[in-house]
């Protein structure tokens, strides 16, 4: 129960939001705006799956959004100019993004560097090397693109359930699985709470760090290939300052930012949620759109203060436990 | 007496209801690029007030340049079922599958200011911007009626390279002043659309020109760089708008300051009220199904001192730019 309850509370938060829109605003409460919700969120929800994993693990990645924007100009260079298939296009930049990440990973681990650091010069390549190839924004008219929305489930109402939301909601249920019922997710956990006790149990620390930096890559190429999905183009300024949203997101979701603990499910509540207050904002139509960062802000601010809290709680009281045990 | 009560409550109801209807205000969603410049802020201040008078419930998007905020805001104006969306889009490319979405849920889009690739023509009801082209040749125009039939070398501060806008400008300028063998552009640089580089590229000009002596006048692609060249024409000791006239295009405030103090002489205007026209389009078609025109070409006026410039500044002044 006290595990969950960080997670309670955001869930919370963002019920209790919903229906306050609900009320103020006539339309909201729709299948449309739910859907919405998650079309629009689907490039955010998938690559903050992958910080996820990364920030229990105790590291950051600061390369997503670089490499979402990498991804969405090299598809449409592949696809627009070279005329290869898309789903050729695909497979080719997720092995590149997986090689990527793994690069990083390995730098991180056998240089021993931070990880703020390394990912912060991968954003500097991936960004760059975007702006290298093109810096127009390439509209890409392969007829898998057009045929896209065509394959939306109608939910009733007058909502719809897209391809790029299902893609979401499947990385979802995945890093659930991942992270809670496999050996990898346990090593994930581990390395959080401790790298030296990790190594200690027998954990092979480099080999994890390694998977955890190529995950988080592929996510964010995945992520690339859903936005180009959802602008029908590719362009080297795509998702800037996406990796600071993602952050957020995770640690709004309830994960300690300094590693150890957090839910995927958690996650997904935290995109929602910013999605939601941009949502009451465009609804509203009124107020600046900056409200949104503010916003944000005062919920992350919010979520770190709780989890101190919580943290001071768990060790006095881990402390006490101790003291009875040894009087 | 009861059922008469009845009917009488039954009817005002009614009357109330149908009145209701008839009032029914229009909700216009508008998703505005950002705030990068001092003319995108008076294109919304203006889009705001033009909005008030027709009596438009209005809700704006600032996007902060990001075109993933745009199509954000797109889709949440068309959960809420408005009547029309103004978009102004910060990029051409991969508006097809939103905009086909307000198609299937027959919400009419407009565009403000600039226009989006030609795949995306029938999905839109019509476009209002301005012809940069046709600013040229307006500046271009005043110049030779201005001159009349005497010889004069005019000097030209390009906008940044590369840029549309300055291409077109350019192309105006250059066919308007082509009829007429007097007038000849011999000097051409950019001044990147800011103060700072109008100011220097025209020193060069006056000290390359035997001290402004050879320049009869200067033609900038913007406002801002006439301001810079304006002051540099002051320290070289020149009258600017009477030893050198002037024209350039935008009509920012500070020209109609310049202008008033007779240091200017021609602004052609970039109307921040794109959303004016466009809410007139949409009433129309609401109202007696009148389909607009494609393209909704704004005015390109012409403003000079005998337009009280001071009138101008002082109502110009306070939208933002």
């Amino acid at each position: 129960m006290n595990r969950l309850f960080p997670v309670l509370v955001t869930t919370a938060v963002f019920l209790i939001g919903f229906v306050v829109c609900s009320l103020q605003f006539p339309n909201f409460a729709s299948t449309r705006v739910v859907a919405d919700l998650l079309t629009d969120n689907a490039f955010l929800g998938i690559v903050a799956t992958g910080m996820t994993f990364v920030i229990i693990s105790g590291g950051i990645d600061l390369s997503v959004g670089a490499v979402i924007g990498f991804t969405t100009v090299f598809l449409a260079l592949a696809i627009q100019q070279l005329g290869i298939s898309p789903w050729l296009a695909f497979a080719a930049i997720l092995i590149v993004c997986a090689a990527f990440g793994a690069a990083m990973g390995a730098v991180i681990q056998y240089f021993d560097l931070p990880p703020f650091i390394v990912t912060l010069a991968g954003m500097f390549l991936a960004r760059g090397a975007s702006f290298l190839m093109s810096t127009e924004s390439i509209p890409i008219n392969a007829p898998l693109y057009s045929e896209l929305p065509d394959y939306a489930i109608k939910l009733p109402g007058d909502g719809q359930l897209t391809v790029i939301a299902m893609i979401m909601l499947a990385v979802f249920a995945f890093g659930i699985v991942l992270l809670h019922f496999t050996r990898f997710g346990a090593n994930v956990y581990a390395l959080g709470g401790s790298r030296v006790t990790a190594a200690l149990m027998g954990v092979r620390i480099g080999r994890v760090t390694i998977l955890i930096y190529t995950l988080s890559s592929v996510l964010a190429g995945l992520s690339g290939i859903v936005f180009s999905f959802y602008t029908s183009a590719g362009y080297s300024l795509s998702a800037v300052g996406v990796e600071l949203d993602t952050i957020a997101a995770v640690v709004i979701g309830g994960t300690l930012l300094a590693g150890g603990y957090g839910f995927v499910f958690g996650t997904f509540v935290g995109v929602l949620i910013q999605g939601l207050i941009q949502s009451y904002i465009n609804f509203d139509g009124t107020l600046s759109s900056w409200w949104t960062k503010i916003a944000t802000g005062i919920l992350l601010f919010a979520f770190i203060v709780l989890q101190q809290a919580m943290v001071g709680f768990a060790r006095r009281r881990s402390r006490r436990a101790v003291g009875v045990t040894l009087s | 007496m009861i059922r008469m009560t009845l009917t009488g409550l039954l009817a005002t109801a009614l009357a109330g209801f149908a009145c209701q209807v008839s009032a029914a205000q229009l909700t216009i969603g508008f998703s505005q690029i950002g705030s990068e410049s001092g003319w995108r802020a008076a294109e919304t201040s203006v889009s705001k007030s033009e909005a008030k008078k027709r009596n438009v419930n209005f809700k704006i998007a600032d996007a902060q340049q990001k075109q993933e905020n745009q199509i954000k805001a797109i889709r949440s104006f068309i959960a809420q079922k408005v009547d029309a969306i103004f978009l102004a889009p910060v990029v051409s490319t991969g508006w097809d599958a939103v905009l086909k979405e307000a198609q299937a849920a027959k919400i009419p889009v407009v565009l403000l200011d600039r226009d989006i690739d030609p795949s995306g023509k029938e999905l839109y009801l019509t476009a209002v911007t301005s012809d940069s082209v046709h600013e040229g040749e307006v500046a271009g125009d005043w110049l030779a009626k201005t001159v009349g039939s005497k010889a004069c070398n005019v000097v030209e501060l390009q906008g940044t390279v590369g840029a549309s806008v300055a291409a077109n400008r350019k192309k105006g300028f250059d066919t308007a002043v082509a009829k007429h063998a007097n007038l000849k552009v011999v000097r051409s640089q950019t001044g990147d659309f800011t103060r700072a580089k109008g100011k220097e590229v025209m020193e060069s000009f006056i000290k390359a020109e035997g001290g402004g002596k050879n320049i009869c006048a200067v033609y900038a692609h913007n406002d801002d760089m006439m301001v810079g060249a304006i002051q540099a024409m002051k320290e070289a000791g020149l009258k600017p708008g009477k030893d050198i006239l002037t024209v350039s295009i935008d009509a920012v405030p500070d020209i109609f300051k310049a202008i008033a103090a007779g240091e200017a002489n021609a602004t052609v205007e970039l109307t921040p009220d794109m959303a004016g026209p466009a809410f007139d389009a949409i009433i129309a078609w609401k109202d007696k199904g009148t389909v607009p025109p494609k393209w909704i070409q704004t005015e390109s006026k012409l403003y000079t001192a005998a337009d009280n410039p001071q009138k101008i500044y002082d109502s110009k002044k306070g939208l933002g730019y």
